[in-house]
């Protein structure tokens, strides 16, 4: 193609763009619309990814005990642990280090647990079990699970690790991403659909120049080009609204979690990682969007 | 240069338009196409620049095979006929020149040919100083000149004329005769189709003639023949 005539596409599907008004606003505006909740799911399923990431490198099984099993039951259960072999150590965190560690945990909010002292501490004894392959994880802790098998006492409460907590959280999230799919599904074939009327409008706007370009003799895809333009153009100002909007978004929800996550050990994605796929996805998709609308009205209305 | 060979024409409704044309128009000739209204002339001219496809029959215009023609040939065709119509059909919103230049454009003729071009073709359709006029601001017979101008402009062999003086009053339909017969004489071949008896029978043109879908009368230097 030409050079001219290449941007002779590009002026004329700008033209309509700007002729068809409040049309292009309400398809420019759907777009946006259907692809912010997408890079919005996007974003959080993102940063789960990551979250699950870092619990299961914190490969450690934290193992609860019964209130009140008695110290002799305790070092039998810690000798009993240590005898697996996937096991690499086993530290035991009485009911006050528990109670420290929560303290720390939740920092200026220590308060809550203002009240609750030696004497009256809720949370049980426990151990914390390394293991010397963090994929073992689940094998030794199904072990410790089993220790209580040849217990008559049933002395192990709860047994706990990372991947446990990962599957849960996986659960809920694929949840709300499944939902999420069926939302953004629904608003892009909305926004094909505004985007294929205003196409029409478009060619029935231009259908004058339309058979006199076909009677002097343009080709088809020539005067198919400039609706695709059109609709390509579309979809790719409503995703790049939607991709600057996003990315603003999530630099200020960093910035201002920033403190809180880092106290515990966590961080989110940061932006210059999310920028690729978040602001790809959103501006591929919306073009793509913007183009098959514009194919169905040029099927379906331009008979050339 | 066009030739209808055994043409029939039947519409979807069942209205046969032509039977059996057989015409053989030879390159630079001038023919008018003559008959009552209804009686195929329209059908016989939208044949040739394939805006319909014979129901029988074989035609080829220029070389082309129309009957094998693929649909995407079709602007290729196109490029070598220029058409005329009785409402001229020009574009409101552009200029004379406009008008001229984007027949140029829609073909992607390299720029700067199309200036050149387009005001040559306006020069000779006397048109050069309503360059920059639109459409609403010309009259009808200037209107129907920026018409031939764009028909001409992309160097057609043929120039298919649809009633091109339909509109206009005798004086002004001379003029436009006149600049129809120059456009022949520098090579073009002309099919033109019209109610214009004087017009006919002052020129002094090939005329067929076409009666419910038949041809009845082909004549060289032939007259209008029908009563007004």
């Amino acid at each position: 193609m030409r050079f001219s005539t290449f941007s002779r596409h590009i002026r004329e599907g700008t033209k309509s763009i700007i002729r068809n008004g409040w049309m292009s606003f309400a398809s420019i505006s759907s777009i946006a619309v259907s692809l912010f909740i997408l890079g919005v799911f996007m974003l959080l399923t993102l940063n789960v990814n990551r979250f699950a990431d870092q619990v299961e490198s914190q490969a450690q099984i934290r193992v609860f005990l019964e209130l009140d099993t008695p110290e002799e039951k305790i070092a039998s259960i810690e000798r009993q642990i240590k005898l697996i072999p996937e096991v690499k150590s086993v530290v035991f965190v009485s009911k006050h280090d528990a109670l420290d560690r929560l303290r720390e945990t939740l920092g200026e909010n220590a308060d809550v647990l203002d009240g609750y002292e030696a004497e009256n501490n809720p949370l049980p004894d426990g151990f914390d079990v390394d293991v010397f392959e963090p994929r073992q994880i689940g094998v030794a802790a199904e072990k410790i699970k089993a220790l209580n098998d040849t217990d008559p006492d049933k002395s192990i409460m709860r047994v706990r690790y990372g991947e446990e907590t990962v599957k849960q959280l996986f659960r809920i999230t694929n949840g709300i991403r499944n939902i999420g799919l069926v939302i953004v599904l629904g608003l892009a074939v909305t926004a094909m659909f505004l985007i294929s009327t205003s196409i029409r409008m478009t060619i029935y706007a231009r259908r004058r120049e339309i058979a006199i370009m076909k009677l002097v003799g343009a080709t088809n895809g020539f005067i198919r080009w400039p609706f695709f333009v059109e609709g390509a153009l579309t979809g790719l100002i409503g995703s790049l609204i939607t991709a600057a909007g996003l990315l603003a978004g999530y630099a200020q929800v960093i910035r201002s979690t920033r403190l809180d996550l880092g106290l515990m050990m966590f961080d989110l994605v940061p932006l210059e990682e999310a920028l690729g796929p978040v602001g790809g996805v959103v501006v591929g998709l919306g073009t793509l969007i913007g183009i098959f609308g514009s194919i169905l009205s040029v099927r379906k209305y331009l008979r050339v | 240069m066009i030739e209808f060979h055994g043409v029939w024409k039947t519409y979807p409704d069942g209205t046969v338009a032509l039977q059996s044309v057989n015409v053989l128009i030879e390159r630079n000739e001038f023919v008018f196409i003559v008959g009552p209204s209804g009686a195929g002339k329209s059908t016989f001219m939208k044949l040739i620049y394939r805006e319909e496809v014979p129901t029988k029959g074989q035609i080829s215009v220029n070389g082309f095979n129309l009957g094998k023609l693929k649909p995407r040939k079709i602007p290729y065709l196109r490029r070598n006929i220029g058409v005329i119509f009785q409402d001229f059909r020009l574009l409101p919103k552009l200029t004379a020149y406009e008008n001229v230049a984007f027949a140029m454009e829609v073909v992607e003729t390299p720029r700067r040919l199309i200036k050149k071009r387009t005001l040559e073709a306006l020069e000779l359709v006397g048109l050069k100083n309503k360059a920059n006029s639109l459409p609403s601001q010309l009259s009808g017979g200037e209107q129907q000149r920026v018409a031939i101008a764009r028909a001409i402009v992309n160097n057609p062999a043929v120039i298919v004329a649809d009633e091109p003086t339909g509109n206009l009053d005798p004086e002004t339909s001379w003029e436009i005769m006149k600049l129809l017969e120059e456009i022949n004489y520098r090579g073009t071949t002309i099919v033109m189709a019209t109610h214009n008896s004087a017009i006919v029978n002052a020129m002094r043109k090939r005329v067929i003639a076409i009666e419910k879908g038949i041809i009845v009368r082909d004549e060289p230097r032939g007259e209008y023949g029908y009563e007004i």
